[in-house]
């Protein structure tokens, strides 16, 4: 085996690959989240946005795909050390003393993670499918008027809510320990980067699951 | 001195050997609040031998917080529920009349139960045998501070040395991962100049045995640190990290 098999099959190796690959989909969540916002501008500014990406759709199509490529890695990385960790300690004890000793985002990380998973499904089959191939081109301000769609449906706005809390769990905990991952641990910066990764987490959960709210609400208007 | 005895509920896990079943047995007993837990096991002990009982298997060795042999999991906490405290230094004072305790061994496919409450180590002697070294010319002493040594680096590095090799990481980690520990010895090393011939060769030989003996890894929920007896710090495992990344792009040719 050569030395990059080698390390990536190492445990330290593996957890290198879920801090790099979670660091660029947090980068690419903060460009997402920045589009989103156009919504609160209004109509026309959120389909003039969705009009400057369709003009450089080649360039978006090659994002995509390198995004669903570092989702897939992701994803099936953390289900592999989720399976290898389940391996390694088989047996519980009597009592539970997790509790008191870790915090509710770092052990959850699995099943937050299998959930924004499940998340993702429904938001690509939904919203991204009609973006790309459902857009009403007699419309006034198509992209806005899909969005309005979707988000009048309680059932649906209810799961982008849900979604969105539990992404910002996911957040919380990835944030802080993708630097751990990476070795960047120092007594000066480490509070901080905490901090930094709380905020990230929030702003990004509460200002996502804002949307849907102020749809479901609001009625677009 | 039986005037301010505590009266407890102990359920203590019995396991014949290793491949049997194994269940917790209830012991009710009077205890003095000044007796360790591992002479409260001593005490159980003598009624069970006396009545032509099978002892209670345990370990221990020194019964004053350095020897790291000692190493029981008490209501869901390896060494029990104070910080930075060995199981042979924990005392009945610390509990409730009346209370009830879960004494269990380390959980661990790592692990695995020899008796009762013993279980099997080796893994981390293995570890230690692949890296856990510092090689030198053997004849006269050396003289004392011939390598200057700053205080700030040294105590880095003592801090790392304090780890006793108990487990008691590998116990709390939900991934049974074996991170602390490792991270420690390779911490020790690696701060230090007498480290520094075997230094990457060291982080990439520890770490391959602790991923061949079944340990599993960091999730960073840091329950290793919140339990280590020693409280040894989780920037050692970024430590090691950063020794393992770099020991990839500095020498190619020494990779396994």
């Amino acid at each position: 085996m050569g030395w990059f098999t080698t390390f990536t099959r190492s445990s330290i190796g593996k957890k290198f690959i879920m801090a790099l690959t979670g660091s660029l989909l947090m980068i690419f969540l903060i460009i997402h989240f920045i589009g989103n916002m156009m919504l609160y501008f209004g109509p026309k500014a959120f389909d003039t946005y969705v009009d400057t990406l369709e003009t450089i759709k080649p360039l978006i199509r090659v994002i995509e795909v390198l995004l669903a490529l570092i989702f897939i890695f992701h994803i099936y990385n953390g289900l592999k050390l989720w399976y290898e960790n389940k391996k390694a300690n088989p047996k519980k004890y009597a009592v539970n003393g997790s509790r008191e000793n870790t915090d509710i985002y770092s052990r959850t990380m699995a099943i937050t993670g299998v959930t924004i998973f499940v998340f993702l499904i429904i938001h690509l089959s939904t919203f991204w499918a009609t973006f790309n191939f459902g857009v009403h081109p007699n419309t006034e301000y198509p992209y806005y008027t899909i969005v309005t769609h979707w988000f009048q449906n309680p059932f649906y706005s209810l799961i982008y809510i849900i979604g969105m809390i539990v992404l910002g769990y996911h957040l919380n905990h990835a944030f802080e320990s993708a630097f751990q991952t990476f070795g960047w641990n120092h007594k000066r910066y480490t509070p901080l980067i905490k901090k930094i990764g709380t905020i990230y987490a929030l702003i990004l959960a509460i200002g996502f699951a804002s949307i849907p709210i102020y749809f479901f609400l609001m009625g677009g208007k | 001195m039986n005037g301010n005895h505590i009266h407890l509920t102990l359920n203590i896990w019995r396991q014949e050997t290793p491949s049997s079943k194994g269940n917790f047995e209830e012991y009710k007993q009077n205890v003095s609040p000044d007796a360790s837990i591992l002479e409260i096991l001593d005490e159980i002990n003598n009624h069970l031998e006396a009545e032509g009982k099978r002892p209670i298997a345990f370990e221990s060795d020194c019964r004053e917080g350095i020897c790291g042999t000692c190493g029981l999991v008490i209501n869901g906490h390896p060494h029990g529920p104070l910080p930075k405290t060995a199981t042979c230094q924990l005392h009945m004072r610390n509990f409730n009349d009346g209370e009830t305790l879960y004494i269990e061994p380390f959980r661990a496919a790592a692990f695995p139960v020899i008796k009762d409450l013993i279980v099997d180590r080796s893994g981390f002697d293995k570890i230690q045998q692949a890296g856990g070294y510092v090689s030198f010319n053997t004849g006269s002493a050396p003289d004392a501070n011939n390598i200057l040594i700053p205080k700030q680096i040294a105590d880095l590095a003592l801090d790392a040395a304090e780890c006793i090799g108990c487990g008691a990481c590998v116990a709390a980690c939900k991934n049974s991962s074996a991170m602390l520990f490792v991270a420690a010895k390779v911490s020790q090393f690696a701060l230090l100049p007498q480290g520094q011939s075997e230094r990457y060769e060291r982080v990439q030989a520890m770490v391959k045995v602790m991923d061949e003996n079944l340990f599993g890894s960091c999730t960073n929920t840091y329950a290793c640190e919140a339990e280590c007896p020693k409280g040894i710090s989780v920037s050692n495992i970024a430590r090691m990290n950063r020794e393992y990344i770099v020991a990839q792009l500095k020498t190619e040719e020494l990779a396994h």
